[in-house]
């Protein structure tokens, strides 16, 4: 679960890091209000989950009314790399002597906490990891320890952070590693991480990822997720409790278990066809989990076919089937239908679904067969009788 | 022989008095895995369909000696219940529950390497493990595997069945099939498993089914080039994965430019590992490299 730079902040606020005062806002109204409060010159800020705003002029600074005004104006509603902008953050500016780079993270590699730390901040960390590597500190920190205020001293140090700082940037360490353990958090970054002319530290951008996993243990982070700018059937499937991923193509892709619904996914491109969606309706599906799914596949109006490919285990083809006849009569689908049983009570499955004769199913043996099927669908050929 | 799991497996299982754990417990019975006992706070004496379930794990220690622990319980207990059958001395904990928190994870990983040692971690969030013919602990349906010649690891459950039906249905059979998980931070890794076949007698070709996100696959690759005589041909999915998209699975996400398929699939082919595109390609190649039909042992 990705937070927006202004939700970043309020948990940095909360665990002792030094953040500039803002309002996040949905208007022009709005904007000029805050910045009145927060008194000139402000930052206007896009808030997407998408990097490289500044560069795409969703980051503007604002002297006066008359300019927040014209920046609110044409940031809101901007599109930014495939991001709609539907807020907006408003900070009182800060004057900026440095600007530094931190972050932690869980490294699924070394199976511990990695606390990362440069002074070449502001720029893309990437490229500083490629280009010039030794300014890059990275030091794993013990899980079961956690870091402590002389460790953090020393990434500073060795970092090459301004002496006068050391304190204040290990002090920020700290806290960014507080947020990452606490919070629940997979990733925890401040770029830049500045330093003020006053000498002061701070955060003066937020990237933060929550476990979604851990929210049970914080149910004052629960309402930031509804604040994502995700697509509509997204949020419904998240609702609704069913992995759905949106893509770019038109064949609609139902499958049980993750891995083999990713693995449909490719043999579809592979046959030459473009996946519209990730669906994984889970094990043990029931006839009623299948028709919501269906539901939600069509909700997209870019799908013009579409795959079921089950290999049952806890799954039962059978219910499945149900689900699909079901799905049928209400919904009345104009698209055709792809359908690999494979698994538990696969024979009943495909009984069921011959007895249906429903319009427009077509039936296939294996995964290969149904991928190339439902390609042929989606581009308007024939593929023979319906099963 | 196999790995992990066979006739020698003494099944205990946490969360048995669930309906998942009940459920699933007794399929494993059937298929003749020998199951000793289970454990459920405040259950203790009570008992599933004869097997004694006891309140925690030192007591089910003490009266049926499990060297096999199952993990069935709810997630925001699921690390407690690890550690605590780590700590009576359970050597083997295969952990089938979906969705605990990877902060827990990492203090369980760090947990067991650091005071517990002897005892394995496979999962969570995985299938389970079966060795057809002997034993079966988890959630695999077992009757799509034969016993025979070929080892499976894979992260994902049903793309395992995909992959071994194919197998099976083109004559061979398997010596285990090990799902290491989908999280962040599995507590075994391929690379633990992949040391367990090439060291297992009745393993001569191993088939890793991996996916994106992470850099399980890379590490699997080294370790192959430099320690894995025998042949392995591997399965990635998601080439069609968008970068920063969670697909399913907590660990299934491609962040930066790490943990592509194309990059996964390079590392292996790159270190002589034979890729299949398609889990029938993976059967395919299987086949050709064991040279014809052919089920080992009984």
């Amino acid at each position: 679960m990705d937070l927006l730079e202004y939700q970043g902040k309020q948990l940095f606020a909360r665990h002792g890091l030094r953040v500039s005062s803002g309002e996040p806002v949905t208007t022009v109204e709005d904007a000029v209000r805050a910045a009145g409060e927060l008194g000139y010159p402000v930052v206007v800020k896009a808030q997407v989950l998408v990097g490289g705003r500044g560069k795409a002029g969703g980051v503007k600074l604002a002297a006066d009314e008359a300019e927040v005004r014209e920046h609110a104006g044409s940031i809101l509603g901007m599109d930014i790399h495939g991001h709609t902008v539907r807020t907006l953050w408003i900070e009182h500016a800060s004057d900026i002597a440095t600007e530094y780079y931190a972050s932690v993270l869980l490294d699924r590699s070394a199976k511990q906490p990695l606390v990362m730390f440069s002074v070449e901040g502001g720029v893309d960390i990437e490229e500083v990891a490629e280009n010039t590597p030794e300014k890059l500190i990275r030091h794993h920190v013990d899980a079961l320890n956690g870091i402590s205020r002389e460790e953090a001293i020393e990434i500073a140090t060795e970092g090459g952070a301004d002496a006068d700082v050391i304190e204040g940037v290990a002090d920020a360490l700290v806290a960014l590693y507080e947020v990452w353990l606490q919070e629940d958090a997979t990733l925890a970054e401040i770029n830049p991480l500045i330093v003020t002319p006053e000498r002061e530290v701070k955060a003066l951008d937020a990237k933060v990822s929550l476990d979604g996993n851990a929210l049970y243990r914080h149910p004052e982070n629960q309402e930031l997720s509804d604040a994502e700018n995700e697509d509509p059937i997204e949020r419904r499937a998240k609702e609704e409790g069913v992995q759905y991923v949106k893509l770019d193509g038109d064949i609609g892709i139902l499958g049980n278990g993750a891995g083999l619904v990713m693995s449909t996914l490719d043999v579809v491109a592979q046959a030459g066809g473009s996946p519209a969606n990730f669906l994984d309706a889970g094990g043990g599906s029931d006839a009623e989990k299948i028709k919501q799914a269906v539901q939600l596949i069509l909700a997209n109006d870019a799908v013009k076919a579409v795959l079921f490919n089950i290999f049952g285990g806890i799954t039962r083809c059978d219910e499945v089937a149900r689900g699909l006849i079901a799905a049928f009569e209400d919904l009345k689908p104009d698209v055709p239908f792809v359908v690999r049983l494979d698994g538990t009570n696969d024979v009943e499955g495909r009984r069921l679904l011959q007895e249906a004769a429903l319009p427009n199913v077509y039936a296939a043996r294996t995964m290969n067969e149904a991928a190339e099927k439902v390609v042929a669908l989606a581009a308007g050929e024939s593929v023979g009788a319906p099963a | 022989m196999s790995v992990l799991v066979d006739q020698h497996t003494r099944l205990a299982v946490a969360g048995i008095t669930g309906r998942e754990g009940s459920f699933h417990t007794l399929n494993n019975r059937r298929y003749g895995t020998n199951v000793v006992g289970g454990v459920t706070p405040g259950k203790g004496g009570q008992d599933v369909e004869g097997i004694p379930v006891f309140n925690n794990w030192a007591e089910a220690m003490q009266e049926v000696q499990p060297n096999t622990a199952m993990i069935f319980v709810p997630p925001r207990f699921a690390a407690d219940s690890i550690l605590e059958a780590a700590a009576a001395g359970v050597a083997l904990v295969v952990a089938i529950t979906e969705g605990i928190p990877a902060h827990d994870e990492l203090r369980v990983y760090n947990l067991l390497k650091r005071d517990y040692p002897g005892t394995r971690l496979i999962g969570p969030n995985c299938p389970g493990i079966l060795s057809p013919g002997k034993a079966n602990v988890g959630i695999i349906p077992a009757s799509f595997f034969k016993q025979g010649n070929v080892g499976v690891v894979s992260r994902s459950g049903t793309l395992t069945y995909q992959i071994g039906n194919e197998i099976a249905q083109a004559g061979f059979g398997c010596s285990s099939i090990v799902g290491i998980g989908g999280d962040p931070v599995p507590g075994s890794s391929f690379v633990d498993v992949l040391e367990l076949f090439q060291s297992d007698d009745q393993t001569e070709l191993i088939v890793l089914s991996g996916e994106i996100g992470g850099s399980a696959e890379e590490e699997a690759a080294e370790y192959i080039a430099e320690h894995v005589t025998k042949p392995v041909v591997a399965y990635i999915a998601g080439f069609t994965a968008p970068a920063g998209k969670q697909m399913g699975h907590a660990g299934a996400i491609i962040s930066g430019t790490a943990g592509t398929a194309a990059a996964k699939a390079q590392a292996l082919e790159a270190r002589g590992v034979r890729v299949g595109r398609t889990p029938t390609e993976v059967a395919e190649i299987a086949v050709q490299v064991l040279g014809g039909a052919s089920i080992a042992a009984p």
